[in-house]
C-alpha cells in the first residue's frame, strides 16, 4: 500500500507481531472489565474499525455481536468535501438498549468521527453505556472524548498521518506514521530529510495541514504501552 | 445629402441583365444615372467600396413589423430599421397584425407610417380572408389600391380547400399572389417542434414534415386548377421542395421561398441547446435530409427566393417554457452574413445567384419594382462588405427584439451601405464610428 | 474509495454514466438501511433547503421526496400549482426569481412542460432535480424500478425488461429505456402503434407484439394508459386496448417463471394489467415505494453532500 498524495513513510509503529500483541492485550483489557462478553457489542466504524472490532470479537472468550457503522451521513464536514456515493452502510444486527456497546476504530485523532459515530449509535436506542476502543491516539482532540481502551498512545505533528493498514483492507498489518513530503525536487532527489520542508501542497482536506511552524517537535517518542496484564 | 453619388470600386453584380463586373455606379436624383469601369465623379460625393458586393435592393417578401398591435415587438419605424442594417431596401409586411390587414384602412396605416420612417420600401401584403379566419374573403382591390402587393393569412394555413380555391380565383383577377403558409393543423396541434428522433427524445410534441407538404400538395393543385398563381412561404422539407418541383414543371404558376434558418439549421439545435426557445419557429427546424432538400431546391430554382419570415418576439414571450413560447426568430439583420458566409461561400450558391435569390426574384415573384441595376432604374441598392468578419450581436440589433439562435456566431460578409431610391438609410461606417 | 458523484443537476437519465447509476443505486441501498431503523432520522442534511415546486398534481413523488427530505433533516417546502401559471398569474421566470430570492439549496419540480427544469437550471443556482417533466424524463422513478429489479434479480445487466403501453406520452418509459440500456440490461418497448414514438428504436428495440415483448421476459413494466388518449383518436376503446395489450395471467405465462412486474402507479385495472396480476405475487409495487424514498435520499445526499457538485 502506498502512502496517500503528498505524504511518505516516516516511521513504522507496529508491524503485524506488534500489531496482534496489541489486539490481544486491548481483548483482554475489555474481558476484564466486561466478563460476559456475549452480552457486548462491538461496532466498527468503517472502514478500518470493522475488521478490527471483528479481530477484537475473536479473541473474546465468547463471541460478541459485531455491527459497523458508517458516519458518512452524520458528519459534520459535508457541506466541505465532495459528495461520495455511499457503499458501506450502517450494519447492527441486534437492538442495542440497555447493551454495552464498544465503539471500535482505528486511529483517534479530533474526536468528530467518534462523536458522529455517538450520535448514529443512539439513533438506534439507548444503550446501557457506550466505551470506546482505539488501535491508535494520536492526539490532537477537538472535543472532550477520550477512549477507554487504546492500543497505542502515538504523538505525532498535527499534519502527519497514522495509518493503519490491515490484512483485509491493505494486504498488510501495520500502523504507519506518515509525514508530509517535501516538495519534490527538480533534479536530484533530496536527501533524507535533517530539517523538515513546508509541506507539499496535496494535503487531503481530511486531516488538514496546519502551518509547519506549528508542528509538534519531530521525535515520536512513543510512550511505552501500558501493559498491565501479561 | 448630396444629389449625386459615386459608388466605387465594387463588384457589381445584376442578375436581371447578366451584369458582373468590376464598376462604378453613379447616382443622381435617386436613380441609377451610369455603370461603367472608372467613371469620373464630376462633382459627386464619392464612396470607395472596394471588396463590396454592388447589387439592387435586396426585398425580403417575409416580414412581420407587428405594428399595429404589437408595437412592444417591433414597429414599422424599427423593423425597417432593422431591414436598412441587414441590407434590403423593401419589405414585405405581414398582415397578421392587431387588427388584421384585412381591409384597405390597415393598408393604408401601414403604407403611412412606412413613410413616416423613411427607410426602406414597405410592401403590405393584405390578409386573404377577413381576420384571417379562413372563412370569407378580404377586400383585395381595395386593399391593393392603397399599396398591398399580395395577399396571405400568414402565421396559418387557409384550411377550407374551397375557400382557397376562390382566393386564388378572386386574386388572380387583380393580378395578386396568394402566399400560403402551408400546415395541416389537425397535423400539427399542439406541436412545438419538428416529428422525429429528437422529439422524442426531448419529449416535445413534433409535427410531421406531412403537415406541410399536404398543404403544399393542395394548394399547388388548386393553383393547377384556377390557374391562379400561389406562393409557398418559408418552404421546409424535402417532400414540399419536390412537390413544388413538380408543379413548376407542370407550368402550374407556383413560386416559393426558404429562410435562412431552414437551410443551415436541423432540429438537432433544440436538443444542443437544450430547450432553447430561440430555435422554436414555425414551420419548424427539420431533419439534415429536408434541410439539404431545401437547399438544392434553392440551387436548382426550384426556391425561387430567401425570405427571412423576420418574427420578433418580447423576452417575455420566448423566456418560458418550450411547448409555451411564441414561434419565430428575428431575421433581417443576420439573413446577408448567414447567406454569403454559410451558403455562398461554402459553396452552395454562386454570389451572382444570391443576388438574384434576394434581389430579382423576389421582386419579381410579386411583381415589385426594383430587382434591377440598369441606368434609369430608381437607386435601391444593397452593398455588402464581402470581406468583413464580425459576430452577431443581437444587442447591436436595430429590431426591438432580439430572439435569435445565431447570436455570437461569426460571419464573413456584412451590409456596408443600403440605398433607397439613391438616399443612405444605413451605412456601416457610420454605425461603426457612432 | 468511490468517485464522488459529478452531477449538479439531475435533469434526466441521459447525462448519466452507467458509474453514477450504479452509484445512486448502491447509495440508496445505504438509505434503505436507515429507513429501517427505529428512528428513521439523520442528521446528513440539516440546514439544507428544498424546495419541492409541483406544477402536476402527484401526491405519489411528491410524499417520497418529501419523507426522502425529513429523513436527511432538510428543511423542505412544497409548493404545489395545479396548473401552469402562464396562464394565470405568474411565469416560471417569476417564481424561479422568487424562489431564487429565498436562496433554495435544492428545488425539486414537475412540470408538464418538457425541459421546465432545463429552465429552472439556466435560472437558478439551486441544485435541480427533475420529478418528471412532460413528456421528456422522470429520471427517480426510473432509478428507483432499476433498485427494485436489482434487488429481485441481483443484477441488471441482461435482464430482458418489456416496457410496454403508452411509450409515447411517457417520461417513466423515455427514463427506463436509456437507465436499462446504458446499465447493460435489455429494455424492448411495446406498444400500439399510434402510441409508439417517431424514432423510438434510438431507445431500445420496439414492438407492437406483447406477447413478443413478454417472451422470456425477466420482468414487465406496465406504463399507465391516460384515459384521455382515447379522445385524441390514438385508440377507439380502452377495452379493444386491454384485449390487444393488457397483462394478463395468461400472459405473464410467456415470461420467465420468476419475473416481477413493475407499475409506476397509479394502476388502471383491466385497462393495462388485470387485477389478478397487479395483486399477483410478482407485483413489486411495495418495494418500489420504499425504493422510492431511499433512492430519493441518494439523490438528495449526492447532490447536497457536498457543496454542491462541481466546484
Amino acid at each position: 500500500m502506498t502512502p496517500p498524495r503528498g505524504f511518505r513513510e516516516r516511521l513504522c509503529l507496529m508491524d503485524a507481531a506488534r500489531l496482534d500483541r496489541t489486539l490481544s492485550r486491548m481483548a483482554a483489557e475489555i474481558c476484564e472489565r466486561h466478563p460476559d462478553t456475549a452480552r457486548l457489542l462491538l461496532v466498527g466504524v468503517h472502514t478500518r474499525g470493522v475488521p478490527l472490532a471483528q479481530r477484537l470479537a475473536a479473541r473474546l472468550p465468547v463471541r460478541p455481536v459485531v455491527g459497523s457503522l458508517d458516519i458518512t451521513l452524520y458528519r459534520d464536514d459535508l457541506t466541505t468535501i465532495a459528495p461520495h456515493p455511499l457503499t458501506r452502510g450502517t450494519a447492527i444486527p441486534v437492538a442495542i438498549d440497555g447493551r454495552v456497546v464498544i465503539v471500535v476504530d482505528d486511529v483517534l485523532f479530533t474526536g468528530r468521527t467518534v462523536r458522529a459515530a455517538l450520535d448514529e449509535l443512539v439513533d438506534f436506542g439507548r444503550p446501557a453505556r457506550i466505551e470506546l476502543a482505539v488501535l491508535c491516539d494520536r492526539g490532537h482532540r477537538e472535543l472532550p472524548i477520550r477512549a477507554d481502551y487504546v492500543g497505542e498512545t502515538v504523538s505525532t505533528a498535527r499534519d502527519e498521518i497514522v495509518e493503519v493498514r490491515l490484512s483485509d483492507e491493505d494486504g498488510e498489518d501495520s500502523v504507519w506514521l506518515l509525514e508530509p513530503a517535501p516538495v519534490p525536487a527538480v533534479t536530484p532527489p533530496p536527501p533524507p530529510p535533517v530539517e523538515r520542508r513546508p509541506a507539499a501542497k496535496a494535503v487531503p482536506a481530511r486531516k488538514a495541514a496546519k502551518p509547519a511552524a506549528q508542528r509538534a517537535r519531530v521525535a515520536a517518542r512513543r510512550k511505552p504501552a501500558p501493559r498491565r496484564k501479561r | 445629402m448630396s444629389e449625386r453619388l459615386l459608388l466605387r470600386g465594387g463588384r457589381v453584380i445584376d442578375p436581371a441583365r447578366g451584369v458582373d463586373g468590376a464598376f462604378d455606379v453613379m447616382i443622381e436624383h435617386g436613380r441609377v444615372a451610369e455603370l461603367g469601369p472608372k467613371l469620373p465623379p464630376r462633382g459627386a460625393a464619392v464612396r470607395d467600396v472596394t471588396g463590396c458586393l454592388v447589387a439592387p435592393g435586396f426585398i425580403d417578401i417575409h416580414v412581420h413589423l407587428r405594428e399595429p398591435g404589437r408595437e412592444d415587438k417591433e414597429t414599422i419605424a424599427t423593423g425597417t430599421r432593422a431591414a436598412a442594417r441587414g441590407g434590403f431596401t423593401a419589405v414585405c409586411a405581414m398582415p397578421n397584425t392587431t387588427p388584421v390587414n384585412d381591409s384597405a384602412a390597415v393598408t393604408r396605416f401601414v403604407m403611412d407610417r412606412a413613410r413616416e420612417a423613411r427607410s426602406v420600401r414597405v410592401y403590405p401584403i393584405g390578409a386573404i380572408t377577413k381576420g384571417s379566419l379562413g372563412e370569407e374573403l378580404a377586400e383585395y382591390a381595395d386593399m391593393q389600391k392603397e399599396g398591398a402587393v399580395a395577399v396571405s393569412d400568414d402565421g396559418r394555413p387557409v384550411g377550407s380547400a374551397l375557400v382557397f380555391r376562390r382566393a386564388l380565383e378572386y386574386a388572380k383577377g387583380l393580378g395578386l399572389v396568394v402566399i400560403d403558409h402551408c400546415e395541416d393543423p389537425t397535423l400539427s396541434h399542439g406541436c412545438c417542434m419538428n416529428e422525429g428522433p429528437v422529439a422524442t427524445r426531448l419529449g416535445l410534441r413534433g409535427a410531421p414534415a406531412v403537415s406541410e407538404s399536404v398543404i403544399v400538395e393542395r394548394d399547388i393543385a388548386l393553383a393547377e386548377l384556377t390557374g391562379g398563381a400561389v406562393h409557398i412561404a418559408h418552404l421546409s422539407t424535402a417532400a414540399a421542395v419536390d412537390a413544388v418541383r413538380r408543379g413548376k414543371a407542370r407550368g402550374v404558376r407556383v413560386t416559393a421561398e426558404a429562410t435562412p434558418h431552414h437551410l443551415l439549421l436541423t432540429d438537432e439545435l433544440v436538443r444542443e441547446r437544450e430547450y432553447d426557445t430561440s430555435t422554436k419557429m414555425n414551420p419548424p427546424l427539420r431533419n439534415e435530409r429536408d434541410r439539404l432538400a431545401v437547399l438544392a431546391g434553392l440551387k436548382d430554382g426550384t426556391i425561387d427566393c430567401i425570405a427571412t419570415d423576420h418574427a420578433p418576439h418580447t423576452v417575455d414571450d420566448k423566456r418560458v417554457e418550450y411547448d409555451q413560447a411564441a414561434f419565430g426568430i428575428v431575421g433581417l439583420e443576420t439573413a446577408v452574413p448567414l447567406m454569403i458566409d454559410r451558403v455562398v461561400n461554402a459553396g452552395h450558391l454562386k454570389l451572382g445567384q444570391l443576388v438574384e435569390r434576394m434581389s430579382t426574384a423576389p421582386a419579381r415573384v410579386l411583381g415589385l419594382p426594383g430587382g434591377r441595376l440598369a441606368p434609369g432604374d430608381v437607386a435601391d441598392v444593397t452593398v455588402v462588405d464581402l470581406k468583413r468578419r464580425a459576430r452577431v450581436d443581437p444587442e447591436a440589433f436595430a429590431s426591438k427584439s432580439r430572439n435569435t439562435p445565431f447570436g455570437g456566431l461569426e460571419l464573413v460578409g456584412w451590409p456596408r451601405l443600403t440605398l433607397v431610391g439613391g438616399r443612405v438609410v444605413f451605412d456601416a461606417t457610420e454605425s461603426a464610428a457612432g | 474509495m468511490s468517485a464522488p458523484f459529478p452531477h449538479r443537476h439531475l435533469l434526466g437519465i441521459e447525462p448519466l454514466t452507467a458509474e453514477h447509476i450504479v452509484s445512486v443505486l448502491d447509495t440508496a441501498e445505504a438509505m434503505r438501511e436507515v429507513l429501517g431503523r427505529p428512528i428513521k432520522k439523520v442528521p446528513t442534511l440539516r440546514g439544507r433547503s428544498v424546495v419541492n415546486l409541483f406544477y402536476e398534481a402527484s401526491t405519489r413523488t411528491r410524499s417520497s421526496f418529501e419523507m426522502a427530505e425529513r429523513v436527511l433533516s432538510a428543511d423542505s417546502l412544497s409548493i404545489a400549482t395545479a396548473t401552469s401559471s402562464v396562464q394565470k398569474g405568474e411565469t416560471l421566470l417569476d417564481t424561479a426569481k422568487n424562489l431564487e430570492a429565498m436562496n433554495p439549496d435544492m428545488i425539486i419540480m414537475r412540470h408538464g412542460s418538457s425541459g421546465a427544469p432545463h429552465f429552472l437550471a439556466r435560472h437558478c443556482r439551486a441544485a435541480i432535480v427533475n420529478a418528471g417533466d412532460g413528456f421528456h424524463e422522470h429520471p427517480t422513478q426510473a432509478l428507483l424500478d432499476a433498485l427494485t429489479l436489482r434487488q429481485k434479480k441481483g443484477r441488471l445487466e441482461g435482464l430482458k425488461v418489456a416496457i410496454v403501453g403508452d411509450v409515447l406520452h411517457s417520461r417513466v418509459a423515455r427514463s427506463n429505456a436509456l437507465l436499462l440500456t446504458k446499465v447493460g440490461a435489455k429494455p424492448v418497448l411495446c406498444g400500439p402503434p399510434p402510441l409508439l414514438p417517431v424514432g423510438v428504436e434510438q431507445y431500445a428495440p420496439a414492438t407492437t407484439r406483447l406477447d413478443e415483448a413478454i417472451e422470456g421476459a425477466d420482468a414487465i413494466m406496465m406504463l399507465r394508459l391516460q384515459r384521455e388518449r382515447m379522445s385524441g383518436a390514438f385508440l377507439p376503446s380502452t377495452r379493444e386496448y386491454h384485449e390487444l395489450y393488457g397483462l394478463t395471467v395468461e400472459r405473464v405465462k410467456k415470461a420467465k417463471p420468476d419475473v416481477v412486474i413493475l407499475h409506476p402507479g397509479p394502476m388502471n385495472r383491466g385497462v393495462e394489467i388485470a387485477s389478478e396480476v397487479a395483486d399477483g405475487p410478482y407485483s413489486v409495487i411495495l418495494d418500489q415505494v420504499t425504493n422510492g424514498v431511499a433512492v430519493r435520499m441518494a439523490v438528495l445526499y449526492l447532490l447536497l453532500g457536498g457543496s454542491g457538485g462541481e466546484a
